[in-house]
């Protein structure tokens, strides 16, 4: 099949970027969309162009780096699938695709189709943890865990910080990423000792980084390759509206700080 | 230990600057505002019952000042905040999207949710008419301060004031419609189980109130509700 693209290219961050139109021959149904990019390149490359580039890893769905618009739906339009392992089958012969980077204050374009999810990162690092003792290993089922409370612990954490749900989100906002990450911690009982701060600074840290604010329409769960419900940033809600409610502030005497 | 990462945030300032907080609010308001309106559409509805009957519940909401002011200021405060937090958000996501993509597909939201921002206004708008029309009266061409079932009937008997008001009202119940949901999911409540079944009951809110606001007009213009002049 033939087809035409419209790609974003952008030099680097501070370049400005327009959409340039690239013809795209041959394309075999059985190559993924990255493999059918990789022969544009080769192309471009044998032109003596520059190459667009994106970002790739794994390319077996499970790592979280690659992920674009194409024709304005994050990772394209096959649900509970990364662009990595949408395949040219989905697509007809001379369809006309846009190929746009996330777009978002938090995620800056580093280069053409990559954005700077560093943010992401930042958020992790404001509460996305549990504190473990060291030493040796714990006895295995020393906890227990209710069998609902690690379904929906594993449903969250199915998250692999793609960014999609950002990128489809009409205010941009990071509330179902962030959702599943306190959800993913906050519902094991090996959360509980961080429930209230983790939801208290990952959301805090969610607004430093100019993500928006959710507006509960559900685009982002449409977008998720993990298909990850908007039940979590529900979640999310409740333990930081509970956590905002309950927070004392440092203690003036006494206790163990 | 280091306790730099582990510092307890700062309560006050992380309550009221916090986005999911500012949502809290908004659902609050918006659940007060349901509540109201349909109160006022179950009261307004007596028009049907006749002229005594509205005319007397109008004049028992009016009989004790106090309750009355009471509520209305609460009913404007209430307003006021669900707008001014509106407001603040917006900022916030308006700068959360700096470039807007060159093609952008919807794939999962409904009409309702994403116009939000445009019924919103709309309503606001319509509250300023809709007490100058019908409750201070400056805006209605015969009004009475005790015959309220007149003032409906002869405010809705002009086509473009009846027309107005079908649009306001479309508005405000697609408002409704994502707006009863969504108040949930804001106030962390959602559930396999019981969100789809909100959700449809939002939507029914949505229907039968612009059935039932829609209505009086209609009936109005109509001919189906009698001036009852002799009673004038």
């Amino acid at each position: 099949m033939n087809l035409t693209l419209h790609v974003w290219r952008q030099a680097n961050a501070a370049a400005p970027g327009r959409m340039e139109r690239y013809d795209a021959r041959n394309v075999s149904e059985d190559m993924s969309f990255l493999e059918m990019l990789d022969v544009v390149n080769e192309q471009l490359i044998a032109e003596s162009k520059e190459p667009i580039a994106f970002e790739h890893d794994c390319r077996e769905g499970i790592c979280g780096s690659c992920g674009f618009m194409v024709n304005g739906v994050a990772h394209g339009p096959q649900r509970g699938t990364t662009v990595c392992q949408l395949h040219m089958r989905h697509f007809k012969d001379g369809e006309e695709l846009y190929l746009e980077p996330w777009r978002a204050t938090a995620f800056p374009v580093l280069k053409d189709l990559v954005v700077d999810r560093g943010a992401l990162d930042r958020i992790i690092a404001a509460g996305g943890y549990v504190s473990v003792r060291t030493g040796s290993a714990p006895d295995g089922n020393a906890i227990s865990v209710p069998k609902e409370a690690a379904d929906i612990s594993m449903d969250a954490a199915a998250c692999i910080g793609c960014g999609a749900c950002v990128a489809a989100c009409p205010n941009a906002a990071a509330a179902l990423f962030t959702g599943a990450k306190i959800s993913h911690l906050g519902t094991l009982p090996q959360g509980q000792a961080e429930r209230s701060r983790r939801a208290l600074r990952m959301v805090e840290q969610l607004s430093l980084e100019d993500f928006g604010a959710c507006t509960n329409i559900g685009e982002c769960e449409a977008a998720c390759p993990k298909q990850i419900p908007i039940e979590m940033i529900a979640r999310m809600n409740h333990d930081h509206l509970k956590a905002a409610w309950q927070t004392r502030g440092a203690r003036k005497s006494g206790g163990g700080e | 230990m280091s306790t730099a990462a582990l510092a307890p945030p700062n309560s006050a300032r992380s309550l009221f600057s916090s986005v999911i907080v500012k949502k809290a609010i908004m659902a609050a308001t918006g659940a007060a505002l349901y509540l109201f309106v349909t109160v006022h559409l179950l009261g307004n509805l007596q028009v049907f019952l006749g002229p005594e009957a509205i005319n007397t519940y109008a004049a028992k909401l009016k009989s004790i000042p106090e309750i009355l002011w009471g509520a209305r200021l609460g009913l404007l405060t209430l307003v006021g905040l669900h707008i001014l937090t509106t407001i603040q958000l917006m900022k916030i996501n308006s700068k959360a999207r700096p470039v807007a993509y060159a093609k952008k597909a919807n794939s999962a939201s409904t009409a309702a949710s994403r116009t939000m921002y445009l019924s919103g206004p709309t309503i606001a708008a319509f509250i300023v008419y809709h007490l100058l029309h019908l409750t201070v009266g400056s805006a209605h061409p015969q009004f009475s301060e005790t015959d309220v079932y007149s003032n409906i009937v002869f405010g809705f008997r002009v086509w473009w004031v009846s027309a107005a008001y079908l649009v306001a009202m479309a508005l405000l119940c697609t408002h409704l419609s994502h707006g009863v949901q969504s108040m949930f999911q804001s106030l962390g409540f959602n559930h396999p189980k019981h969100t789809p079944r909100i959700k449809k009951f939002a939507h029914a809110v949505g229907l039968i109130y612009f059935a039932g606001f829609a209505s009086m007009p209609l009936a109005a213009l109509s001919g189906f509700l009698p001036p009852f002049f002799e009673r004038l």
